[in-house]
Parts: structure tokens; sequence; C-alpha cells
């Protein structure tokens, strides 16, 4: 019983924090609460905006949507990933059919390459987009701009994203099993949405 | 696109008009010494699959575009 009233006490004390930080702050500036200007209000809300997050991801599937097509963007909302064909060819008879391997592209994930024709899994390219302006924190893009940039990266230059990446085998980031259903997955939406000729997915 | 952030717009207007162009190349180049990259998404004429454009130099981007896209260079991770 004890334990669980100090509990409470901690938790109601953290709570209280920034309210307690912020009254000492107006002490020491001799300012009171009542008298505080429509700028300071402005800058206290933006310490903390629960609703950012949220407003930028739901600006980020405007986006994406408005960049990639109709099958992608499908792909993306009902799968959670979209899969880019990869433009080289591994035999001269890959240049005019399928394409010889693709990815997955994963929001905050490795993107996964993989063989259409069998399902085999190649490796995995663990890839990022840093805040490159060094304000600190370790922010990161929302889950779809970070789907779109790869996506952006990809399907414009190829051979540069995949040099910067990190190469592994499926695995280290990636539960190979985990990816395997998403092919399943994947074969199975793209039967339910009638045939694609893009790309042939071997269903296992 | 930015971390923690999202999409901002940075600058808009018609580069048919010099004041707006001028306006348009400044930030270009800003974003690209700041290290961005930036992309157009265009249809491929030959696919037809969308896909995006890489753009290294204000002339590049295609007359038809609405919109440039700048986002963090890629790097390992």
């Amino acid at each position: 019983m004890l334990l669980a009233l100090l509990a409470l006490a901690l938790i109601a004390l953290v709570l209280a924090a920034p309210l307690i930080v912020g009254a000492i702050k107006r002490r020491r500036s001799g300012r009171p609460a009542r008298h505080r200007s429509a700028q300071d209000e402005l800058e206290a809300l933006s310490l903390y905006d629960p609703g950012r997050e949220r407003r930028a991801e739901q600006r980020a599937r405007e986006l994406l949507r408005s960049c990639v097509n109709e099958e992608e963007w499908s792909m993306y909302r009902d799968l959670g990933f979209i899969r880019v064909a990869g433009k080289h060819a591994r035999r001269e008879s890959d240049k005019t059919g399928a394409p010889a391997y693709a990815y997955l592209v994963y929001p905050h994930k490795p993107i996964v390459a993989y063989v259409p024709a069998s399902g085999q899994l190649l490796s995995e390219y663990c890839v990022e987009f840093p805040d490159l302006a060094g304000t600190g924190g370790r922010h990161r893009l929302p889950a779809s701009d970070d789907v779109l940039a790869k996506w952006m990266a990809l399907t414009s230059d190829e051979d540069r994203v995949i040099r910067r990446a990190n190469l592994h085998l499926v695995g280290r980031q990636h539960d190979p099993a985990r990816v395997r259903r998403d092919l399943w997955r994947l074969a199975e939406w793209e039967r339910r949405r009638g045939p694609r000729p893009e790309i042939h997915q071997k269903s296992r | 696109m930015k971390p923690g952030h999202g999409e901002l717009l940075l600058a808009e207007g018609d580069p048919r008009v010099q004041e707006d162009e001028e306006r348009l190349v400044e930030e270009f180049r800003r974003q690209l010494d700041e290290g961005m990259w930036a992309a157009v998404p265009v249809t491929n004429p030959g696919s037809g699959r969308r896909e995006a454009q890489l753009i290294r130099e204000y002339a590049d981007i295609p007359l038809e575009a609405e919109r440039v896209i700048f986002f963090p260079r890629a790097s390992g991770g």
C-alpha cells in the first residue's frame, strides 16, 4: 500500500514538474501568471504539441500519395510498404521481361531486395535521412516521408542510394519470416486486384 | 522534408516572373548547399510508371514541374 502511494506521488510529481518549473521561472522574473503575454502563451504551447507529429504524418501521406502512382499508394495504404522495381538486368532476357529484382520499401526500416520470380530474399540496405541542419536531438522524418525519400532516391538514382546504404543479409533488422509473409501478402493483394504485368510475384 | 517536422513550404512563385525566379533559384541553391537532394516526381514516358528525377541544377527542373521536393541525402543507417 505504502509502495503504491509512493509510486503515485512520484508520478504526480513528474506530471507537475513542468508547472512547478514554470511557476519558479515566473517568480524569478517577477511576473505573475495572470500577466503573461500572448507570446509567452505561444512559447509555452510550442514546447510540446502532441498533434504535431500526427499532422506531419498526415501531410506526409498526402505528399506521398501525390508523388507515386495509384498502385503504389494503395500498396502502402493496405500493406504498409511499397515495392520498387530494380533497374539493372542480370541477364539479357531480363531487359525485356519483368525486373530481375525488386525492393520493398518500409518506413524507418531497411530496404529489402528480393527476386520477384522466386521470392528469394537478397539483402537489406540500411539507409536513413538524417537532419542536416544540425539542430540537435535525434529527429527523423515522418514515416510516409521516409518512404517517399527512399522511393525518390531509388527511382531517381538507384546506384547512388545503394552505394550509400549499409548492406546486410536479411535478418539483421528485418525478420526474414515477416518479410516472406509480406511477400505472400503482396501476392494475395495483387491477386485480388487483378493481374499486374510489370512484376510477377511468386506465391509462397 | 525536414526531420522532426515533415513537409515545409520553402518558396513558391511563378518561374516565368523574373523576381519569383530569382527567389526560387536562391532557395534552390541554398538547399543544395545545405546538402539536400532535390527531386521532381515525373511519369516515365517509356514505361508509364511514376518515378523521381534527381535535379542537380535549377535549369534541370522540367518546365511542367509543379514543385521540387528537397529531402536529406541518404546515408548508411
